[in-house]
């Protein structure tokens, strides 16, 4: 089954069209990348998944646009308990300045979950399957804030998936880290492909074909060319694409 | 030296001497009510009623007057204050409405303090009957402290990164909960230090409690809050131009002075330490 699909999708921010009928599928345990220059409009279609976009003043879609069968946009849709199935990880780091435990607890208590034990013992697991377990295991009351900016970032993708969520979006997670610490991120994507459908908005061409299966490649809101990623960068059906991968324009 | 790093030299000089000069205002001030005021006060001075038509005895009832001022005019004004702060900034989008009620919040502000006063006795004393009483007078202080409130909640509010709003949403919280759970802790402490530097503001005002709850002489504590009191401000005014023996009362007004600019003081530094201690409270958390 499709995980996540968007039909004829078009997006306008009052009258400026950021999205000119976008179609694309996402297969279950796949990571798509999503290239373009800044403006593309990318991130638009990014936020589209969890309906983030709908706190920007004038913003309009027209289209189907599905995570799980479900449309999102749909009238009779609860916005939270849509978002719960959709994680999201931003582009700066953005832990709540509580402390590490509470940071990831943070999406189970808001949906109404208070067994101490459950919390507990998703905590744990949340952490580990981001990587980040073995080094604040002994410090879970400490601050989020304390943290490095990659350790932050590794916990933002824990609260993440603390609440179980079947589709990820990762909005140029790495852009603001050192390499090393980007190169853990891009190892922590690779293992959580296992389990979760994830969709990476990047600037980093590299990064792209390095962590993806498929690459959609967006220009002035128009989706130019979407195959797997192998093809994208080694034989591109289209000439702006292969001028973008090349680094001609962009 | 070339022209350049004297030109900057000259520059930054001048500025330095005039921040000097501000810091030099205040130290005057001071000095000039502490030295004026000082034999005035003793432990009778602040503990008892005024006698010998205020020339003698101290200044206790005014002391307590403003207390009872400032607390209902907090109660009064820190709630619809807060909220209505909370909901111009976090419920409300750029929209005409928004516009319009911070228009209003800035024009209430700059309505001068006596014209609350008057207003304040039309409508509580007079219409609503509450007579010359606490609850008129800390009122008409609560709506001067409306404005104030408002827009340092909001100023609080708007320091919170909105990357920590979209996070809180992504992770199914609503909108609700992410205003108790994210935005409201972080700004708690900004929210308190601006509701403590009202109430130093509130509790100087002479000219909104004129009409509606200053006594001129009253030398008994308040019962209820449909009683009249005696304010630090007004008592001040009082024996600076109508007391009954004005060269013997002129050490009890410097004495009350002190009194009132030893509370605005007081409550301003504990405003920043307590607004450190939060912050350092909430980073632990």
């Amino acid at each position: 089954m499709t995980q996540a699909e968007a039909k004829n999708v078009n997006v306008w921010y009052d009258s400026f069209q950021a999205l000119k009928d976008i179609s694309m599928t996402f297969e279950p345990n796949t990571v798509t990348a999503l290239i373009g220059p800044s403006g593309c409009g990318k991130s638009t279609f990014l936020r589209l998944f969890n309906r983030m976009n709908d706190l920007i003043p004038l913003f309009r879609v027209e289209g189907l646009v599905t995570v799980n069968g479900q449309n999102v946009y749909s009238k009779d849709i609860r916005l939270d308990e849509m978002r719960k199935k959709v994680g999201m990880v931003f582009q700066k780091p953005n832990p709540f300045p509580k402390s590490i435990f509470e940071n990831v607890a943070y999406g189970l208590r808001v949906n109404g979950i208070s067994n101490r034990k459950e919390i507990e013992e998703t905590v744990e697991r949340s952490l580990k399957q981001a990587a980040l377990w073995d080094e604040v295991k002994d410090s879970l009351k400490k601050s989020a804030m304390e943290l490095s900016g990659g350790q932050q970032q590794r916990l933002c993708i824990a609260r993440a998936l603390a609440v179980q969520p079947k589709l990820i979006l990762m909005d140029e997670p790495a852009s603001a880290l050192d390499p090393i610490s980007t190169n853990r991120i891009e190892e922590l994507i690779f293992e959580l492909k296992k389990d979760y459908t994830i969709i990476i908005v990047t600037h980093n061409l590299q990064q792209a074909g390095r962590i993806s299966d498929a690459t959609a490649f967006f220009y002035l809101g128009e989706l130019v060319e979407f195959n797997l990623t192998k093809k994208i960068f080694l034989n591109p059906d289209n000439e702006r694409t292969q001028n973008y991968i090349t680094g001609r324009f962009g | 030296m070339n022209t350049k790093q004297l030109k900057q030299r000259i520059a930054f000089s001048i500025f330095g001497t005039m921040s000097f000069i501000v810091v030099a205002i205040l130290v005057i001030i001071l000095g000039f009510i502490v030295i004026r005021g000082m034999s005035a006060i003793s432990w009778e001075f602040l503990t008892e009623m005024p006698k010998d038509g205020m020339t003698k005895g101290g200044i206790f009832p005014a002391i307590v007057g403003t207390g009872c001022l400032v607390l209902g005019s907090m109660v009064f004004a820190f709630p619809i204050g807060v909220l209505s702060g909370i909901y111009i900034n976090e419920y409300l989008t750029e929209s005409w409405l928004k516009k319009f009620l911070r228009m209003m919040t800035n024009n209430l502000a700059g309505v001068p303090s006596i014209v609350f006063g008057l207003f304040g006795m039309a409508l509580f004393v007079n219409y609503l009957s509450f007579g010359d009483s606490i609850i008129a007078g800390s009122m008409t202080l609560g709506l001067l402290a409306l404005p104030v409130v408002i827009r340092l909640t909001e100023e609080a509010l708007k320091t919170v990164d909105d990357n920590l709003r979209l996070g809180s949403y992504a992770l199914g919280a609503t909108k609700i909960q992410t205003i108790q759970k994210v935005v409201i802790p972080i700004a708690f402490p900004n929210i308190m230090t601006g509701l403590i530097l009202s109430i130093g503001r509130v509790s100087g005002e002479t000219a909104p409690i004129l009409f509606t709850v200053a006594a001129y002489f009253l030398p008994r504590l308040p019962h209820s809050l449909s009683d009249q009191v005696m304010a630090l401000p007004y008592h001040l005014y009082v024996l600076a131009t109508s007391g009954t023996n004005m060269e013997e009362s002129r050490p009890m007004a410097y004495g009350t002075a002190l009194v009132l600019v030893s509370i605005v003081l007081i409550i301003n530094v504990s405003a920043s330490l307590l607004r450190r201690r939060i912050q350092k409270k909430v980073k632990m958390n």
